[in-house]
């Protein structure tokens, strides 16, 4: 495979997972203003920041408005995390790696591409807000159905698992950080109605609302978020789970090509030095460090992969 | 009386049914027309999810448009086509001939068959080709050869694509998406397949690979997703089974051309290369361009890798060339040319000057490196504005162009709202040259001009494309 071609799909997948990100983040926010009396425009703020996309926004922007947020973080060409650009940029790459994936995925892709341009040509109203989410979610997810479907499980497959695990193991580091200080355990705030609310953010922000009531019912504490969100080996959306893929695909890639990288090791370096204690542990550390810790080390393997996989000359 | 100016091929000059859309016919009385429309939407919609578009240059990135496609079938009957290929066969030979003389002993010149300076003096010359010897002795592995017909019996060929011709794509996702919509059409007719093109393309490029390589790695080279025929490059290199790879993705290593995999370099030793000789190799030839492989035509030189189509073969489909093809094809066959040409006045000869500007009003005027229905005088067409300023134009530079007659171009019927109306066409077969034969794709590519009597059918000018059958008489 070219080594363009595994850029190409690492970065298909990648925009395609930020790209869910971003619109489930616009849907959490969305749902926080509805249910909440209070103003909730400092909320959006910390929903951009959860998203990466504040400092842009504010960029351009002098005060934080629901409506102006939202149009950011769907529809902004001049923001490349917003709905659209990454879309976009999905599509382009897929343009690029045409020859590396089958009829199904590319049509999904170019569907999906298609839909979310003509339904983002515009301001979106509030009233189709939710229906526009639902488009999104739907063809990106057609997407992910065809390539889990019609793709070989090969070096091509590999690269588009790492370019979206990557992507969400990043997203949910920062989704947690924002966060992090209501996940510290502390005696008054616990029980409290801002931590109940600033606790289902953080679960709907990585669809994990449902699974978490599964495994903790609706006692929920801080303490057992932050454990189900960073070392749960079954919530698709926890970064055990998302690291655990890099390394399960990097090895794939290392037995199928007969070659072990320097991004081979880092991969197992970052899961001993991660994954490998409890949670009061981490919280000893401190949660803020130790996600900050993990993002630069997420960041530090995807500039190895793509020098081991010669993404660039 | 325009029923009689025009041939068509569906109604010949009398309003009186041709064979070959017999059955189509009896077919057609019994649709619907309504069914017809939400077909037609139907195959519109099929092009633009499988992405089968072009981008237009000069605009935006966004703007990547549909090339119309007109749901009613062009038909020639197998006996026709027999006759046009023997001729396009003929043709190809000779300008393959043509070439490796022109690259060697210049015998044509030195017979006074073309004068010198045609060559000399010509851009699409490369004096970097002289003596080199093409693997398998190929020039141009592949070849679009435009006809157009006037009547019953009477084409033309129009121009010779011997550089990179494109179009391909749509003739096999042409016919893909007519199997879809209408396959009691396939059952009610015995259609010549066009589907075993792309297997057929690999296996003529794999038989030109350097010295007998066993099982020879095959690439397809494109300018970028930016290129306006991007779509076919990719569809070209998936349905081959082989890598489309930019300028930037190759390098010479070890005296071989090679492209950066995840796994290293890898040597390629046949390029199916879709960008211009200008863009292939900047220490060659355009030290500006960033597409090139800085370095490949050394390899080439040396016999380690096959170019496709070879570097230089555009002095065989210039404009001015095209004039001598009668010649060239004498020349090189010792028969005379089975295919026409058009009648063609060189305007960088005085006489010839002097009667296009005393006619300019009845011809066709093309600037002789234009492509792609640019630059070009339609006299008949042509405002007294458009006229005058064409003439300034030509006799600055008489040298730049030739000029033809107007042909009435045969129609074919199109589906309009209101039924079937006629519209010009012109045709392009796709022609592969290896060392051990010349494989004709029964069919090719048929252009149409939507609007009502426009005689260009260039895509970038509006026209449509249309499935092509050969029937198997």
């Amino acid at each position: 495979m070219l080594g363009k071609t595994a850029n190409g799909l690492f970065w298909m997948y990648r925009s395609l997972e930020r790209a869910e990100n971003t619109s489930r983040l616009v849907e959490t926010g969305q749902r926080i203003a509805l249910t909440r009396l209070e103003s909730s425009d400092g909320e959006w703020l910390s929903i951009m920041q959860t998203a990466g996309v504040a400092d842009g926004f504010l960029e351009r922007h002098d005060e934080v408005t629901k409506e102006a947020a939202i149009d950011w973080m769907l529809r902004a060409r001049d923001n490349p995390s917003s709905v659209l650009s990454a879309i976009s940029a999905a599509r382009q790459n897929a343009r690029l790696v045409r020859t590396a994936l089958t009829h199904d995925v590319w049509e999904a892709m170019n569907r999906c591409y298609m839909q979310v341009r003509e339904r983002l040509a515009r301001k979106v109203n509030e009233r189709d807000l939710p229906a526009v989410i639902d488009m999104i979610k739907q063809h990106t997810a057609l997407v992910r159905g065809t390539t889990q479907g019609t793709m070989l499980r090969n070096d091509i497959f590999n690269f588009a698992r790492i370019g979206t695990y990557l992507e969400r193991a990043d997203n949910i580091a920062r989704i947690l950080d924002v966060k992090y200080y209501v996940l510290l355990p502390s005696v008054n705030s616990v029980g409290s109605s801002i931590d109940n609310v600033q606790w289902e953010t953080i679960l709907r922000a990585v669809s994990a609302r449902g699974g978490f009531r599964m495994v903790h019912g609706n006692q929920a504490c801080s303490v057992d978020i932050a454990r189900f969100l960073i070392l749960d080996r079954r919530m698709p959306r926890s970064l055990r789970f998302s690291i655990t893929k890099i390394r399960d695909n990097l090895e794939y890639l290392a037995s199928d090509y007969g070659l072990r990288h320097p991004c081979h090791a880092q991969v197992d370096t970052l899961m001993r030095r991660f994954m490998s204690h409890d949670i009061d542990s981490i919280f000893e550390y401190g949660l803020h460090e130790y996600l900050q810790d993990i993002l630069a080390a997420l960041a530090a393997l995807g500039h190895q992969i793509e020098i081991d996989y010669r993404f660039y000359e | 009386m325009s029923e009689k100016q025009f041939f068509d091929e569906m109604w010949g000059r009398d309003a009186e049914l041709r064979p070959p859309y017999q059955r189509f016919q009896n077919w057609f009385e019994g649709e619907d027309i309504a069914r017809l429309r939400a077909k037609q939407r139907e195959a519109e919609e099929v092009f633009r999810l499988t992405g089968i578009t072009f981008n237009v240059y000069g605009r935006a990135e966004a703007e990547e448009r549909l090339i119309p496609f007109d749901i009613i079938p062009r038909i020639i009957s197998g006996r026709e086509w027999q006759r046009l290929s023997r001729g396009i066969e003929q043709r190809v030979r000779a300008i393959n001939a043509f070439l490796h003389d022109i690259y060697h002993r210049q015998e044509i010149v030195k017979a006074g068959r073309i004068p010198e300076q045609a060559i000399s003096r010509n851009d699409a010359f490369l004096p970097q080709m002289i003596g080199v010897e093409p693997p398998g002795g190929i020039y141009t592995h592949i070849v679009g050869i435009d006809l157009v017909r006037t009547g019953d019996d009477q084409f033309y060929v129009l121009e010779d694509n011997a550089r990179t011709p494109s179009g391909v794509s749509y003739m096999l996702e042409n016919r893909e998406t007519m199997l879809q919509m209408f396959p009691e059409l396939f059952s009610q007719n015995r259609v010549q397949p066009v589907q075993s093109y792309p297997a057929d393309l690999r296996r003529s490029l794999a038989s030109c690979a350097p010295n007998g390589s066993d099982s020879p790695t095959v690439a397809v080279l494109t300018p970028g997703i930016y290129n306006s025929a991007y779509f076919e490059h990719a569809f070209l290199a998936d349905q081959m089974g082989v890598e489309l790879v930019e300028g930037n993705d190759l390098r010479v290593v070890d005296g071989k051309v090679a492209m950066r995999t995840t796994q290293g370099y890898q040597p390629i030793d046949v390029l199916y290369r879709r960008v211009d000789d200008d863009y292939l190799d900047p220490l060659n030839f355009n030290p500006d361009s960033a597409l090139g492989i800085p370095g490949i035509m050394d390899v080439y030189r040396a016999g380690r890798i096959t170019i496709a189509n070879a570097p230089g073969t555009g002095i065989a489909d210039d404009k001015a060339i095209y004039s001598y093809m009668p010649e060239i094809v004498e020349f090189y066959t010792g028969e005379k040319a089975l295919l026409e040409n058009v009648p063609t006045w060189r305007c960088a000869e005085p006489d010839a000057l002097a009667y296009v500007l005393d006619h300019l009003s009845e011809l066709v005027v093309k600037e002789v490196h234009g492509s792609g229905g640019y630059g070009m005088l339609i006299g008949p067409a042509a405002t007294r504005k458009d006229l005058a300023e064409f003439r300034k134009k030509l006799m600055a530079r008489p040298g730049n162009y030739i000029a033809q007659p107007t042909l009435s171009l045969s129609t074919v019927p199109i589906f309009t709202r209101n039924g079937l109306a006629p519209r010009h066409v012109d045709l392009r077969p796709f022609v592969l040259v290896g060392p051990n034969g010349i494989n004709i794709t029964p069919g090719g590519l048929t252009r149409v001009a939507l609007k009502k009597g426009s005689l260009v059918v260039n895509s970038s000018q509006g026209g449509g494309t249309k499935d092509t059958w050969v029937l198997e008489d």
